[in-house]
């Protein structure tokens, strides 16, 4: 059985994805600044590119001018689509900011997607400097912008990979009384966090436990502490 | 069991599946690594709704999902070959779609050749109508490009070899952009699709009657009846996929709004990458083919003509084979 804390309405955006698998994926939508500063970032790799295209290709003459247009043409409509679709949905500036594009469903975004989203960029873009494409990103719960809505696809933060901390040292100790898995979890969440807490908050909560748990105030932190290690069977 | 005997006896498949996902996301997996993943990642599902049932620690929990976020992307991504996805859509798929979305075609078609045709005859007979949709200097851009005494036909006059070049790589930047805005444009509830079908009709006609009323018809007409074939085509095709996206927001029919876009957007899509094949075609005739002033008109009639059959033939005829419905 799932806990009943998981299947809650989030208080944050995350988004749940029930896949094939029977699990839930949680994705995490990004919303307009981030995407901004990676647009602005690609824009600025899309216009050192295209200067520098124009001042080699222009010494070639007519011939090279003619390639100059054809390079501009893939770079305008076609540079956010190559790089979402051979690197695993991240331009450059949204590998910077560590964003990446996906379909809703968690899947990774594929070619018609992806030309979907980014054509459609030219109506996000209306009347000027993305008006239209702020107004919806603002106005969805999922940060969507309206090229996002046809092709049915997000921008996610990308997972990064972190550290699991180690638990306090403690005493083990039993748990004085019968627990649910939520309170379980409770308990030990708090044990895993205890180092990125001040230790005035981390007093704070504890004592909020001192009495159930048959403690006084100042031992309650080393009691609850004791009772992760012993319901994570750490030794 | 307690959490950290599961995390004992997990944790070394956690590591290689780590590795195996680096491996997968670079794109060089191992055979082995590659052929035994589905297993993997199914072992891992699982494990991760155990823990997660089983209350161990957020923490924990964490690692897991993202570990299976990461493998969802590895294990659904699209991994058939790119180009023969393209052959397959080239050699039928593309006529198969444009046939099953008639309805569209036919009205993105009829709004511009209705609108190119009626301008053109207007133009014809009132030949002052023409500075009604063209500014004049414009107009004399035209008469000065298809004047019969020039000897290459086109945008610009005299050329050589390199100005080909330069014109083909104009012609696919400013045409492929004109479908793609054409398209994208449906999404302001049609009326931009709409402005651009008529806008180009318009302006196509206006150019066509002047330019036949006053004697430049030959150069004129056997100049644009060859690339026409693609580019005309194009430009309906860009137009009816564009006209779906308004159809899907105007009358979504049983669906959400949304869910329809959505639809529509995936259907049209296919028709936008056809217009724009068609339009590297297009630039490639206009460049190479119909600037050619060796060429009696005669012969750019008959190879004009031939195109548009052989266009016709396609849409009528292509993908409908045994192996159509793959």
């Amino acid at each position: 059985m799932p806990s009943t804390l998981d299947r809650q309405a989030l208080l944050d955006t995350y988004l749940r994805v029930e896949t094939p698998e029977g699990i839930d994926l949680l994705l995490r939508p990004a919303g307009l600044v981030p995407r901004a500063l990676a647009f602005a970032i690609d824009l600025a790799i899309r216009a050192a590119i295209l200067l520098a295209l124009f001042i080699t290709l222009g010494l070639l003459g007519k011939f090279g001018m003619g390639l100059a247009t054809l390079l501009l043409f893939l770079v305008q409509w076609w540079y956010m689509v190559l790089f979402e679709v051979l690197n695993q949905g991240r331009t450059p500036g949204k590998s910077w900011l560590g964003l990446r594009v996906v379909h809703d469903d968690g899947t990774p975004v594929g070619w018609s997607s992806s030309l979907t989203r980014n054509l459609l960029r030219f109506v996000d873009m209306l009347p000027f400097g993305y008006f239209l494409g702020a107004l919806s990103c603002l106005g969805h719960p999922a940060f969507k912008r309206l090229g996002d809505l046809a092709a049915g696809t997000l921008v996610v933060y990308q997972e990064k990979s972190m550290a699991r901390p180690p638990l306090p040292e403690a005493e083990p100790a039993p748990t004085p009384l019968a627990l649910t898995l939520d309170e379980q979890r409770a308990l030990i969440g708090f044990a895993e966090r205890h180092g990125s807490l001040s230790a005035e908050r981390r007093l704070e909560l504890a004592s909020i436990l001192a009495a159930p748990l048959g403690t006084t105030e100042e031992h309650a932190e080393t009691k609850i502490h004791g009772i992760a290690r012993s319901l994570v069977g750490a030794p | 069991m307690k959490q950290a005997a599961f995390e004992r006896l997990h944790q070394a498949d956690w590591h290689e599946f780590a590795t195996r996902l680096d491996a997968l996301e670079r794109g060089k997996p191992s055979p082995s690594q590659a052929s035994s993943f589905p297993a993997a990642y199914r072992q891992l599902c699982q494990q991760l709704a155990l823990a997660e049932s089983r209350g161990y620690s957020s923490q924990l929990v964490d690692q897991l999902r993202q570990l299976t976020l990461r493998g969802h992307q590895q294990f659904y991504r699209h991994r058939s070959p790119l180009p023969g996805r393209v052959l397959g859509f080239i050699v039928g798929g593309f006529a198969r779609e444009v046939r099953d979305q008639w309805r569209y075609v036919l009205t993105a078609s009829l709004l511009f050749y209705g609108s190119l045709i009626g301008m053109a005859a207007l133009v014809y007979a009132f030949p002052e109508l023409v500075y009604s949709v063209l500014p004049p200097d414009q107009v004399a851009q035209m008469e000065q490009m298809y004047d019969p005494d020039a000897s290459r036909l086109g945008r610009f006059a005299e050329r050589g070899a390199g100005d080909d070049w330069l014109m083909f790589g104009y012609y696919v930047m400013n045409n492929i952009g004109i479908a793609f805005q054409t398209f994208a444009s449906g999404l302001l509830f049609g009326l931009g699709t709409l402005f651009f079908l008529l806008f180009n009709g318009l302006t196509i006609g206006a150019v066509a009657g002047h330019l036949s009323s006053i004697g430049y018809h030959q150069p004129f007409w056997s100049f644009v009846i060859g690339h026409g074939a693609f580019e005309l085509t194009a430009i309906t095709l860009a137009g009816a996929a564009g006209l779906q996206l308004g159809v899907a927001l105007l009358a979504p029919g049983r669906q959400t709004r949304a869910e329809a876009l959505r639809q529509a957007a995936k259907r049209g899509i296919q028709l936008v990458g056809g217009a724009t094949l068609f339009l590297l075609i297009a630039a490639f005739v206009e460049a190479y083919w119909s600037s050619m002033t060796l060429a009696t008109p005669a012969i750019k009639y008959i190879v004009g003509t031939l195109l548009w059959l052989i266009v016709a033939a396609y849409f009528c005829l292509a993908g409908r084979g045994q192996h159509a419905a793959e």
